[in-house]
């Protein structure tokens, strides 16, 4: 059987059900979004159509440029950890005997799966005072007495490494799967040692993969939206946190749809790069 | 008309000619192999008569009636692909009773049919196994049994023991034939190995570049060879350029070739000669002397290679027959009249 | 030699990191009394128990597991004639509902909850719990909708032909072919989505936060007064719940394919 465009209106009909869904379900609720981040806000958290450009002034200040900034800077700095740690790990994953990998799989899968919540809850258990790793650490003989590590941006830091690292291996994985076994071996025979047969063999033959998975960990990264509030302080609040905060807490819709739509931008502007890279890659 | 007409089918796909005004007659009850190099438009040629792709222009006709238009699942033809194609979540059993399956056939009756294919095919009892723990050979033989499941009235092969070894494939080409034989079912297969078209059909069609160049017997396909690319094709040849002086006799390699006449008059031509058909002789008397190059021994046939000045023969002979002759040596050459075939180019 | 001992080094890292706020949390699920203490305090399965006994954290459970179950439900039945056609057909433009399907997925999950939210508010059906449904279905439909795309790909298009040559016209090779072909493939595609449906906050807070507790709903706001065991509980309850269903579809289907590696076969 060859694929065969459509001939008939009614070879169209498969699509039915999920254009519409689709269609009815994400690209309308999606274009309601735009819609009300034009619109005019009233007190009390009412919005009158309109087509206004004030949600999107309030860019302008000082503090959603720090917003925005520590954002930025929170995710790359996540997504380069996530990188840095997933890289020679994945590489050693996909070398393992299927058996182990799969354990492996299974173990990524299920804490990827984990909800925010549940990842915020666990590590701010261990970096409590009560049942925190500093008890370890005193019983080790390292400290005096536990303290609270949290809340602090390295709890935050922490805890976004945990929830975006087996997202980023992930990524890598098929890159890494696929990867001829006998580049490295080829490079061994000539004499590289293991690790610089990974630092020259396989980081610049996946150099793209690396860079397109560090640009999707960023995303990542940035749509966290519970962990900032469980771990940081006030001024570790991401642009994500902002959003849900404008939209339920301060019933300001047009304001949260605004930086909705600019979160959406950037985030398409990262996506778009990562598939620039991949068929640039494609047409080598 | 009783048996497949095909009545100048073409197929184009964007560009690509594939199938180039096709037209051939299958009398029932025949084996056909459709035979060329890949590319040539012979899958596609099988496609269309199983109705997978559709004609670009020309009818198909069976008993007469015109199946052009017909949907694949309402021909009734089985067929066996070159993947075989075997449904991996069913078993032997199941696999070969599909066809019955589908038709809310009796389950007792679809089982006893794919016992009785099954025996047909040597594997009786294996019914109930799993195709993943078959060997190729064993697969081979389910495709085909599954194929024949419905009687069909016509059994076509795409390529069918392409993935065999060579030994293998010489036994399931005989025991292809002596099925075929026996149950006296209009077969069409297609293959790129002349060997293969040589030892099951009673007619050999020669494709090449979408266009049928000969439809013949295969002994016939083999000795008279229409053109130049069938020669070549089928088996290995010398072919040799070569021209008429005005009284008539006909010059090769620079030689007369005794009792060889020109065909229709033509003035310049291009003849084809087996290898087995050149006969090596001692230097004296022979119209063609040439310079021994190569001698490739065989064991069972010996390669000589000659130049004759400036043309490539090649002598096939057994070792019984051999002269000693190596690299450097001068040889006699016959070319007898009655083996040369002068090509319409 | 020294190659090995770095490899089980770093493995033995990675596997304390990730699984170190786990061991943890399932210690405190332990406490006897109601602290947050590790290692716990005496043993008690107490805490497991209020999971099932306690009307409200059963009351989330129940709909945690409703809502999962229906979207990842919906997800598939949307996912496979999307699947199936992009398989069968070459359409170049209708590769846009395979954008559609995986942008809700690309983005960060805060923009499509924010833009159900404005839906629903303006249709007026805003904490309704089968909004939920539906939302976590569109969120969702990427998983099964790769996983479908990689068993369709499996399928060898000759077996649909030997299938036609034997009488089957397509709705019989769907239903005697492809659907016990693409089975698996279903399975896991809804298994994905079951999960992350379960472990879910942002949507299903700004879709039915307000009306319908969800059990990451819940531990959520019952951190606001205070930590109890029984969110550990019911942390403990996901990773194995995860684990388990994970584990299911790595034993029955080809989990490094199903994540993009080559068959196993090839290996």
């Amino acid at each position: 059987m060859k694929r065969e465009p459509p001939r008939r209106l009614a070879d169209y009909a498969p699509l039915l059900f999920p254009a519409a869904m689709l269609t009815g379900f994400f690209v309308v609720p999606f274009g309601i979004m735009v819609a009300v981040s034009f619109f005019r806000r009233h007190q009390g958290g009412f919005y009158t159509p309109d087509f206004v450009l004030a949600n999107y002034e309030r860019f302008l200040t000082p503090f959603f440029a720090n917003v925005l900034g520590f954002s930025l800077l929170l995710s790359a700095m996540a997504a380069a950890a996530c990188v840095l740690l997933g890289l020679p790990f994945t590489y050693l994953l996909t070398r393992l005997p299927r058996r182990p990998q799969i354990l492996w799989l299974v173990a990524l899968l299920s804490i990827l799966s984990l909800s925010e919540v549940i990842i915020g809850f666990a590590w701010s258990t261990i970096f409590s005072r009560t049942a925190g790793i500093t008890n370890l650490l005193v019983a080790l003989g390292l400290m005096r007495e536990p303290m609270a590590l949290l809340p602090g941006f390295g709890a935050l830091l922490t805890a976004m490494i945990y929830q975006a690292l087996p997202y980023t291996i992930l990524v890598l994985y098929p890159a890494f799967a696929r990867l001829d076994p006998t580049l490295v071996e080829a490079a061994r025979t000539l004499g590289a040692s293991p690790i610089r047969a990974f630092l020259n063999v396989v980081v610049p033959a996946l150099r793209n993969t690396i860079f397109a998975t560090l640009i999707m960990a960023f995303v990542f990264a940035l749509g966290c939206y519970l962990l900032p509030q469980m771990l940081g302080r006030p001024q570790h609040w991401t642009l994500s946190v902002l959003i849900t905060d404008q939209a339920i807490y301060q019933s300001n819709m047009p304001f949260a749809a605004a930086m909705a739509v600019f979160l959406v931008l950037v985030s398409l502007g990262l996506i778009g790069l990562t598939l620039l890279v991949g068929a640039k890659e494609e047409g080598r | 008309m009783a048996g497949l007409v095909l009545d100048h089918i073409s197929k184009r796909f964007l560009n690509v000619v594939a199938v180039d005004d096709v037209s051939l007659t299958v009398p029932n009850g025949t084996f056909v192999c459709l035979l060329g190099p890949s590319g040539c438009g012979k899958t596609t040629l099988l496609r269309m008569i199983a109705g997978l792709e559709a004609p670009t222009a020309g009818r198909i006709l069976i008993d007469g009636a015109d199946i052009t238009e017909l949907p694949t699942h309402k021909r009734n033809f089985g067929m066996v692909f070159q993947s075989l194609a075997l449904f991996p979540h069913l078993c032997v059993g199941d696999n070969i009773a599909y066809p019955l399956r589908i038709r809310g056939r009796p389950k007792s009756e679809q089982q006893a049919r794919a016992a009785e294919l099954l025996e047909l095919v040597r594997l009786p009892g294996f019914a109930a196994r799993p195709v993943s723990q078959l060997s190729g050979g064993q697969r081979q033989r389910v495709a085909i049994a599954r194929a024949l499941a419905l009687s069909p009235q016509l059994f076509l092969l795409d390529e069918p023991l392409s993935a065999l070894d060579a030994k293998l494939r010489e036994a399931m080409q005989v025991e292809l034939r002596q099925l075929q034989q026996k149950l006296g079912i209009t077969t069409i297969v297609v293959t790129h190995d002349q060997r293969e078209a040589m030892t099951m059909a009673d007619l050999v069609v020669v494709m090449g570049e979408g266009r049928i160049r000969q439809v013949a017997p295969p002994i016939e396909i083999y000795r008279k060879p229409a053109d130049a690319f069938v020669a070549d094709f089928i088996g290995s040849t010398n072919l040799l350029p070569v021209e008429a002086d005005p009284a008539g006799r006909v010059f090769a390699a620079g030689a007369p070739v005794a009792g060889l006449a020109m065909p229709g008059g033509l003035g310049k031509a291009v003849m084809s000669i087996r290898p087995e058909d050149v006969h090596l002789t001692r230097t004296d008397g022979a119209a063609h002397v040439g310079r021994v190059t190569f001698v490739r021994d065989l064991g069972g046939t010996v390669e000589t290679f000659i130049d004759v000045g400036g043309t490539p023969i090649v002598a096939v002979t057994t070792p019984r027959e051999r002269l000693a002759l190596s690299a450097g040596d001068t040889v006699g050459i016959v070319l007898p009249a009655e083996c040369c075939v002068v090509l319409a180019s | 030699m020294t190659g090995r001992l770095l490899r089980t080094a770093y493995f033995t890292l990675v596997a304390l990191f990730l699984a170190g706020p786990l061991i943890v949390v399932a210690g405190v699920s332990l406490n006897e009394r109601k602290t947050l203490l590790f290692p716990p305090q005496g043993l008690s399965l107490a805490w497991y128990g209020d999971l099932f006994t306690d009307p409200g954290w059963r009351g989330a459970l129940l709909a945690s597991l409703a809502i999962a179950a229906l979207s990842a439900g919906l997800a598939v039945a949307m996912a496979l004639p999307l699947a199936w056609f992009m398989w069968r057909r070459s359409a170049p433009w209708t590769r846009i509902f395979v954008v559609l399907g995986a942008a809700p997925f690309m983005l960060p999950p805060v923009i499509t909850a924010l833009g159900f939210l404005s839906f629903w508010a303006t249709l007026g059906f805003y904490g309704q719990a089968w909004t939920a449904v539906i939302s976590h279905a569109i969120f969702f439909v990427t998983l099964p909708l790769v996983t479908l795309s990689l068993g369709f790909a499996a399928i060898d298009r000759s077996l649909v032909e030997a299938a036609a040559t034997m009488g089957a016209d397509s709705r019989t090779i769907f239903r005697t072919i492809v659907l016990p072909m693409i089975r698996p493939y279903m399975l896991s595609g809804y298994a994905f989505a079951f999960v992350l449906s379960l472990n879910e906050y942002i949507v299903a807070y700004m879709t039915v936060g307000f009306t319908t507790e969800t059990l990451p709903i819940k531990i959520f706001n019952a951190l606001r007064y205070g930590y109890t065991p029984t969110m550990a509980a019911v942390a403990v309850l996901f990773v194995a719940l995860a684990a388990l269903i994970f584990g299911l579809v790595a034993r029955f289907g080809d989990l490094p394919r199903l994540l993009g590696a080559w068959a196993s076969e090839e290996r």
